[in-house]
């Protein structure tokens, strides 16, 4: 369920490269179906900045408020406004239209740091 | 469902209008006296926005607006209101009468206390009565709200640790079927939050419990009964083993309306509780207040009561009761008494009911959430099937999963019915949850009529889930973006042009 052609984070998103120095993030199915049905999408700016493992955001579910992660550093150069118009998509799709921001990188050589999708079942695993 | 004519939908469509939008240039709602002051110039637009507009609308138009506007709401005293964990029970109009005697409200905090000695006597018994209610020796009525009485709680449990230097006790437990302001008040008091896992049956579980104390325990914060609507079969051994390790046992009383007159939590061996005038002793609640929520402690907390607490002194016939600072006091929880009226209405119900009539509250509370858990329980998912207390947790899993239903649309589709959605999606740890608290209130007739209501609903989730997806569909307005609401609260009126 998780596409190998991903990397991903412990705090459940994944990246897309999509060229040496630009990436798409969104969350992970798992997490899309922890949090239950997505009804807002707190995004950062285009042109704002974000830090690996740093707070970006909020996705509120009809459950719970929860704090988006990036899972890069890097600048914002699109974020997805059909997400942020109808957040359903995050769990309609969520490796897909449900993506949530393009990232210009700083430090390709983070994407280091990052799980393959064999890594990231594992890490889901040994959290039950 | 019978379509509408275009008059009638005109007709739907007027009462959504603003007020702005039903303006008209040159209407007038009142006659100006002539003027008979010198005409002064207006400021100039820096002061003054010349885009802002007034409603120019009739006196009778707007009286329409705005009785049009309150029957929009919905409360208590328009229909069932079975919102889980909240407690919205019915308040008797004769506890506000009592509470707007002009001895109670033309009084002002600063007044000498020998001139509002009646006030005071009323705090005074009001603090007697919960004790003997909870088996809480010391009561402070300080605390605003439930949430503000958890906070002087874990305020006097991290005073008491502190004066016995023992610093390294910071961690609280807190099991994952509490309240939800338990972990943001064991937060904010400076400890470090461990949640502890229910066992098959939600109940605390003892293993876990058992494993994670030892010198680094400040206390356990416990919701009894619990957000499952459960009375936790282990709690004797829970309060054991927590004091045991040295640790306060705080318990969260917001669900004491299931165990007046039954269960004691100064019998169970708690330190420390805080109760919800505002829920389990009436009180017109919701929106944000007026609540009420003093915190009671049992022997090893009461020098650390918050202030004012009020004493009574004894000289033969005669009586004086004063506000007074306990000895090691954790300070003022708000800068006067708490909320007075709110202390009156509760000590006016306890009054009116007496010993066996708060007794009666619980009995009445289990028993009515019991019946609709057992007529429910084929229809919708029971993730707990025993025994329930004042509230019952159902499920919509199946529904979701088999006709994509979801608890939302469920809760949505009640609307219809005239009731209000029951709690949705809490407590976490059940999916699709529906807590549905029916209250000691209701009669047969009512419970049944919901009963049938919810059974229909799953009915219609199964042969025509659409009418759930769109619902309500008898509202002024149908589905709101509730999220955006609360988050871009952009309430700013512009013409349409």
């Amino acid at each position: 369920m998780n596409p190998a052609e991903l990397k991903y984070s412990e705090e459940h998103e994944w990246v897309q490269v999509e060229s040496e120095t630009v990436v798409l993030v969104g969350i992970t199915e798992f997490a899309a179906e922890s949090l239950g049905d997505v009804v807002y999408v707190d995004l950062p700016e285009v042109d704002a900045n974000v830090g690996q493992f740093e707070k970006m955001g909020e996705i509120e579910s009809v459950k719970a408020v929860s704090d988006l992660y990036s899972p890069v550093s890097g600048k914002i150069t699109e974020r997805n406004e059909q997400v942020l118009d109808n957040p359903q998509l995050v769990n309609d799709a969520p490796f897909e239209g449900g993506w949530l921001i393009r990232v210009l990188l700083d430090d390709p050589s983070q994407l280091d740091k990052l799980m393959s999708a064999d890594q990231y079942e594992s890490f889901l695993a040994s959290q039950d | 469902m019978a379509t509408k004519n275009p008059l009638q939908l005109k007709y739907e469509e007027s009462r959504r209008r603003l007020l702005m939008d039903r303006s008209v240039p040159g209407r007038m709602g009142v006659s100006l006296p002539p003027n008979d002051v010198p005409e002064q110039p207006m400021p100039g637009s820096d002061i003054l926005r010349n885009e802002m507009d007034f409603p120019e609308v009739t006196e009778g138009e707007i009286v329409r607006y705005f009785s049009q506007l309150s029957q929009f709401n919905f409360s208590i005293d328009h229909n069932f209101y079975p919102l889980g964990s909240c407690t919205m029970k019915y308040n008797p109009k004769v506890n506000d009468e009592v509470a707007g005697l002009r001895g109670f409200t033309d009084i002002h905090p600063l007044q000498p206390e020998s001139t509002v000695q009646g006030a005071l006597k009323l705090m005074w018994e009001l603090q007697e009565y919960l004790a003997e209610i909870t088996g809480m020796p010391g009561v402070s009525l300080a605390p605003m709200a439930g949430a503000d009485g958890e906070l002087a709680g874990m305020l006097m449990a991290r005073a008491y640790h502190l004066e016995r230097g023992d610093t390294q006790r910071t961690k609280v437990l807190i099991p994952d079927s509490a309240h939800g302001t338990n972990p943001a008040t064991a937060t904010m008091s400076g400890f470090e939050v461990v949640t502890l896992p229910s066992d098959a049956r939600g109940d605390t579980d003892l293993d876990a419990l058992r494993n994670s104390v030892g010198d680094d325990l400040a206390g356990l914060m416990i919701t009894l009964p619990s957000t499952l609507g459960l009375f936790d079969s282990n709690i004797d051994q829970v309060v054991k083993i927590v004091r045991d390790a040295g640790g306060i046992v705080y318990g969260d009383g917001a669900n004491l309306n299931a165990l007046l007159g039954r269960v004691r939590m100064g019998d169970l061996g708690f330190d420390v509780m805080h109760s919800n005038l505002h829920k389990t002793f009436t009180q017109p609640h919701g929106g944000g207040g007026p609540g009420s929520g003093p915190v009671l402690v049992g022997p090893r907390l009461l020098p650390y009561l918050p202030t004012p607490w009020v004493t009574r002194r004894a000289d033969g016939e005669d009586e004086t009761f004063s506000f007074t600072t306990p000895e090691k006091s954790i300070g003022r929880m708000a800068a006067f008494h708490g909320n007075f009226g709110a202390l009156v209405r509760a000590y006016a119900y306890i009054s009116t009911l007496g010993k066996e009539g708060i007794a009666a509250i619980s009995d009445d509370a289990v028993l009515n959430a019991n019946y609709v858990m057992s007529q429910l329980k084929d229809d919708y998912d029971l993730p707990y099937d025993r025994v329930c207390m004042h509230e019952v947790v159902l499920s919509a899993r199946t529904l979701k999963r088999q006709h994509g239903v979801s608890a939302l649309d469920v809760a949505k589709r009640l609307i219809d019915y005239g009731i209000h959605p029951p709690t949705m999606y809490f407590p976490l740890i059940v999916e699709e949850a529906l807590m549905v608290e029916p209250t000691e209130t209701e009669s047969k007739e009512t419970l049944d009529y919901f009963i049938e209501v919810m059974k229909t609903i799953a009915r219609e989730a199964r042969d025509e889930p659409s009418l759930l997806h769109d619902a309500p569909h008898d509202t002024p307005n149908s589905r709101l973006d509730e999220a955006r609401a609360a988050r871009q609260p952009d309430l700013r009126w512009r013409r349409q042009t």
